[in-house]
């Protein structure tokens, strides 16, 4: 029987672990400012402006400039704020995104200097569980820093975000059902090689787009930025925080959204396989990810360019009455599909 | 007691029913791509920004500037006779002139006397044209510079000196039929 588990059956040695994570965690943060940047470029753009432009050439020392300013800023805490917690919940968030960060796999197992290699983080055997696992730890962070923050604007946000976050997990996993009953196995690597055939967003596309909607919700972006809505809530969680930390809940929504695109990639969009066919060498497999990966971006951003806030109740019913039953549905289907071909 | 609404309570109109279930769904996504399309399409419009300090949208003909003090062409002579009239008319009160008579042999207007001392205040000066409209020989007009900002306020006093000065031309000019 084959159990759906990865299949390890190579051991790395240790420095080649520490060389990947290093190399990975540099990946992801390389990918933060740029897709900073792309975002501030694209959605000017999209509205008709430049967008930044004055530092640098082009204005590609926007990231930079925003950090330093960032990190130089003096930390301050409200007088009401619970003090350690205050400073854990931004470091939960970046942990949890850079953990995140080391289950998309830019590519099958390769030969690097005698040793077999994956070009990914780790292949664990529970494959998308494990990202659920870490967006659960990173919506402690920011539960936590909204709540210790001991202001009410803040507290709102983060009991918003602890609703949101919860309901389209929910949606977000039975989406996700429906692409490893059809690949039958929970490895990620399994899951881009079962995809030879076809990119799972064809006969998944249902799924595809639960997936999309459920994910723009879980890392808090528009249209489903309730936890932050400016408008309303002047900043929801992150209301109270400035400086490194703020700037450590900035690179750790980018690093989801980096994270989520990956995902999206490698279950639906094939990974590092090209259509039609095309089967290049091995060291070009990381950059076709990565190209995945910023079109899923620029997704993100044209997505944030056109749709409006949600309302509320609009959130709500939206995630539990018609994504969470269609996504059951889609599992169904998919199941009952599977078992019919099979 | 429970209330009891009376006959001028107007009953809520609400809008129709949002239409549920998987016709619902497929209407909001396809609403969904009309919009991205929608967005999309915006891309290709191109940029209306003006990059102002490189770029500058060219000022109309009659459009009320920085003041400038006129000569005549041929003698060199100022216009402004120090009649105090744009002084009188400057409903900010922003200008400051104090006439002297005119020397015989080392003219410095057109008339019997002239301005020996002539300021506009132009942190005060509201721009509205009457000091123009009000000059006898045309000796103050309104140029077409708008960039008057200054460190302190004392650099805004603009003396006659430089009212006469030819202007540093920042602004461009609109063309005839632009």
């Amino acid at each position: 029987m084959n159990l759906p588990l990865a299949a390890v059956d190579y051991i790395e040695p240790w420095w080649m672990v520490v060389i990947k994570c290093l190399v990975l965690a540099f990946v992801g943060l390389q990918l933060v400012p740029l897709v900073l940047l792309a975002e501030r470029k694209i959605l000017g753009r999209f509205q008709n402006r430049y967008g930044p432009n004055r530092v640098g050439i082009y204005g590609v020392g926007t990231p930079i400039a925003d950090i330093i300013k960032l990190l130089t800023k003096e930390e301050f805490r409200p007088r009401t704020a619970i003090g350690w917690l205050f400073v854990l919940a931004p470091v939960l968030s970046i942990v949890a995104a850079f953990g995140a960060l080391a289950i998309i796999p830019y590519g099958p197992v390769v030969d690097i200097f005698g040793t077999a290699t994956g070009l990914y983080g780790i292949d664990v055997s529970i494959g998308p569980l494990y990202v659920f696992a870490f967006g659960a730890i990173a919506f402690y962070g920011l539960m936590l820093g909204g709540w210790s923050s001991g202001s009410k604007y803040s507290f709102l946000g983060s009991m918003r975000a602890a609703a949101q976050l919860i309901s389209y997990e929910v949606a977000q996993g039975m989406a996700l059902i429906g692409v490893i009953i059809t690949a039958q196995t929970m490895s990620l690597t399994g899951i881009v090689e079962a995809q030879k055939g076809m990119w799972y967003v064809i006969p998944q596309f249902v799924g595809f787009i639960i997936f999309m909607v459920a994910s723009f919700a879980e890392t808090n972006r528009p249209p489903f930025d309730l936890t932050e809505a400016d408008a309303e809530l002047t900043g929801g969680y992150i209301t109270e925080y400035g400086g490194g930390r703020f700037a450590l809940y900035f690179f750790a929504e980018y690093l989801n959204v980096i994270v989520i695109s990956g995902m999206a990639t490698t279950l639906f969009l094939g990974g590092w396989l090209l259509p039609f066919g095309i089967d290049p060498p091995a060291w070009v497999d990381p950059f076709v990810v990565i190209a995945k990966i910023l079109a899923f971006v620029v997704f993100f951003i044209w997505v944030r360019a056109t749709l409006p806030r949600l309302r509320y109740d609009q959130l709500m019913s939206l995630g539990w009455k018609i994504l969470l039953p269609l996504s059951t549905l889609n599992a169904l289907v998919t199941a009952a599909v599977v078992v019919l071909l099979d | 007691m429970p209330w009891d609404p009376s006959d001028d309570v107007i009953e809520v109109v609400r809008g129709p029913k949002a239409a549920g279930g998987i016709g619902a769904v497929y209407r909001a996504f396809g609403e969904t791509l009309r919009g991205l399309k929608t967005t999309l399409g915006q891309l290709s419009m191109g940029v209306t920004t003006v990059s102002y300090p490189e770029e500058k949208i060219p000022v109309y003909p009659r459009f009320r500037g920085r003041h400038r003090l006129h000569r005549f062409e041929d003698s060199g002579l100022e216009k402004c006779v120090g009649c105090s009239l744009c002084a009188a008319a400057c409903p900010a009160d922003c200008i400051r002139v104090v006439a002297a008579e005119n020397d015989a042999e080392d003219r410095v207007s057109a008339g019997e006397r002239y301005a020996a001392v002539y300021e506009i205040n132009m942190s005060r000066c509201i721009f509205c044209g009457y000091c123009e409209i009000a000059c006898p020989f045309d000796a103050i007009t309104m140029g077409h510079d708008y960039e008057l900002s200054d460190a302190n306020r004392s650099e805004l006093i603009f003396t006659k000196e430089m009212l006469l000065a030819p202007p540093v031309e920042r602004t461009p000019l609109r063309a005839e039929g632009e």
